[in-house]
């Protein structure tokens, strides 16, 4: 993604030294991402937008207190997740929805235990074209895009942090202050989700039973 | 034929990929892999899911909210 970055400790000594050249790169290559970690939190682009400024701002004022022990990203991802969370809380007007247990895949696509083979696919899951015109790639994004937005929030934090952003589990775990079971088990939830969505829209003819 | 059910197989597809399936369950799942056309195309559904998240094009920030953030950096007061 993008020009390639100097090391965290470059960075860091660059930008005390107000290298603003390397500042701007920085916000152009990292904000995309925030923006999509932020919503996650609040319920609309502009209150995410506020939010990475902010942590942009938090970011400046903070420097000199940034250690190293985690990586310069993972540090400000951290900043930019309690600020959210701060107004996450702030402009929700809906209580917060629980992340209800559901199975990866409807029962309905396995056979039941008068069939057969109980538990076993009753019909192996559609084959799933791919895109073939840049349309297409952009309806996949688009459902993609909607798939994650209709997640609860907790499995919604986790999948783009993990998925999207590309995090470590330890870095999304201590970042969300949850364990890393209970990390583990939001992701597969939350994959399960978005897979079930994908193949609601790429086979459409199969119905419930995918 | 194993004994792993593919309603239980699409619940380990996660610690499987993060490698936390105990080494028996990896097993049976490997083993149900090669012989489930099912859950074979399941798992490569999954893998193709991960690959367009990881691939999901950014939301770019505004240029006016970029603008206030870079004038930030320039005026920051120094220490
Ligand atoms: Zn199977």
């Amino acid at each position: 993604m993008g020009v390639e970055l100097p090391s965290d400790a470059e960075i860091v000594v660059r930008l005390r030294a107000s290298d603003e050249k390397l500042f701007a790169l920085l916000v152009d290559q990292w904000s995309g991402g925030m923006v999509r970690v932020a919503l996650t939190y609040v319920p609309n682009r502009e209150a995410a937008e506020d939010v990475v400024q902010e942590t942009w701002l938090a970011v400046l004022s903070g420097l000199d207190g940034f250690a190293g022990r985690s990586s310069l990203r993972t540090w400000i991802h951290a900043i930019l997740i309690n600020k959210a969370k701060t107004l996450g809380i702030k402009e929700s007007r809906t209580l917060p929805v629980a992340d209800t247990a559901a199975p990866a895949v409807n029962p309905l696509a396995f056979q039941n235990s008068a069939e057969p083979h109980p538990g076993h696919w009753r019909q192996a899951p559609a084959a799933w074209p791919s895109p073939e015109s840049k349309a297409e790639e952009g309806e996949l994004v688009r459902h993609l895009d909607d798939a994650i937005t209709e997640l609860p929030p907790r499995q919604r934090q986790v999948l783009v942090l993990r998925d999207v952003q590309g995090f470590t589990a330890h870095e999304v775990s201590a970042a969300m202050d949850i364990s890393l079971a209970n990390q583990r088990v939001l992701l597969h939830r939350a994959r399960s989700a978005v897979r079930a969505r994908l193949a609601t829209y790429l086979t459409p003819e199969r119905g419930a039973a995918r | 034929m194993n004994t792993v059910r593919c309603d239980d197989f699409v619940e380990w597809v996660t610690d499987f990929l993060e490698g936390e399936l105990p080494r028996e369950t990896e097993r049976q799942f490997v083993n149900h892999l090669a012989e489930c056309d099912g859950c074979d195309r399941y798992l490569e559904q999954m893998r193709f899911t991960l690959q367009q998240l990881r691939t999901l094009p950014d939301v770019p920030l505004r240029h006016a909210v970029r603008e206030q953030v870079l004038y930030a950096f320039r005026t920051r007061p120094r220490s």
